[in-house]
């Protein structure tokens, strides 16, 4: 980070941000834009920041972050699709003083895996989630998910989500708050700078009750899937404001009380 | 006025112009020229960057490195002005 830079008049300049150590050099193969290389920067940025580097052990979901640990320069384990909780709590039991996380996406955590997670949380295991709701399963092909919102035309819903026919889309993250095993749920999103500080600073956050033992910590990330939605990635972030965040609401849902 | 810049690694960049949206000083944009993968990758136009973060905080590929003057060198060039 001490790196300097002159400029021709003989300014001199340092280094104020680059890429994350703990990154890999593999180039992400996400779709240009999306959310998820965006989380991963951030996952890492705080690893550094921590030093944490050599105790910390993720689990990789399926879905579009499946290769998570193809970038992610730490012990990762990749789990059954759905089950990264259930994985997650093995490790954590076997390794307490190792630090914990999954990340998962709406697909794996609020579909195929509604029950470890909410099983999860009810025991609260020192853990952290990482959640990314983009509405969609984006890995397969775009067709709706249990976090898609009423009238969002998918592929298997093409005339728009219909309530009567598929029900409401699932606030998990409210429901993982009623549990008395969850320590601090909140909710971020990454659609701007402002937004990406925030959630580094929630990820800190959890990273630290981890360390104290507090319970598990759940983090929902609202993101964007521009190949799903068939947007670009800068009407992505319109959408999100507009029609995503009325319904996901950002901030902390349950805070710790002090 | 602060001084900054970036570097931006034409390699791995995929031109999703989010980084274009968050600068405030409107000075990045897409080049007219592709990367290796075929993508515009984009490139820093006029010298008003002052090393706010910004777009190195929403580049998807961590892609963005950024540079800024050093607030002690700012003061020493004040003084010796």
């Amino acid at each position: 980070m001490n790196e300097k830079l002159l400029l021709d008049d003989g300014t001199e300049l340092e280094q104020v941000f680059c890429r994350p150590d703990t990154l890999t050099d593999v180039p992400y193969h996400y779709c240009p834009g999306c959310g998820h290389s965006v989380v991963h920067n951030v996952l890492m940025e705080v690893v550094d920041e921590l030093d944490i580097q050599d105790k910390t052990i993720g689990v990789a979901p399926v879905g579009c972050s499946v290769f998570a640990y193809h970038y992610m320069n730490i012990d990762m384990q990749e789990a059954a699709h759905g089950r990264a909780c259930a994985v997650a709590t093995g490790i954590k039991r076997v390794l307490p003083d190792k630090l914990v996380f999954t990340y998962q996406g709406d697909g794996d955590l609020a579909a195929i895996g509604t029950a470890e997670t909410i099983h999860t949380v009810n025991r609260g295991e020192n853990i952290l989630i990482v959640f990314i709701n983009n509405g969609i399963y984006g890995m397969t092909g775009g067709q709706m998910a249990p976090t898609t919102l009423p009238g969002m035309v998918t592929s298997t819903s093409p005339y728009g989500r219909d309530i009567h026919m598929s029900g409401y889309p699932l606030k998990i993250t409210e429901l993982a708050a009623q549990l008395p095993g969850a320590y601090y749920v909140t909710r971020q999103s990454v659609h701007n700078p402002n937004a990406v500080r925030k959630l580094k600073k929630a990820v800190t956050k959890a990273f630290e009750y981890q360390m104290q033992n507090k319970g598990t910590c759940f983090i929902e990330v609202v993101s964007n899937c521009p190949s799903g939605w068939k947007m670009t990635p800068v009407e992505t972030i319109k959408y999100l404001e507009e029609v995503m965040f009325p319904y996901y609401p950002l901030g902390d849902v349950k805070v710790p009380k002090e | 006025m602060i001084k900054g810049t970036v570097k931006i690694d034409a390699k791995i960049c995929k031109g999703c112009e989010l980084c274009i949206v968050a600068c405030p000083q409107n000075a990045l944009a897409l080049s007219p020229n592709f990367n290796d993968k075929g993508y515009r990758y984009v490139e820093l136009i006029y010298d008003a960057c002052t090393g706010c973060v910004n777009c190195a905080l929403v580049c998807p590929e961590a892609a963005i490195t950024v540079y800024r003057q050093a607030k002690s060198s700012k003061k020493s060039q004040l003084k010796s002005e």
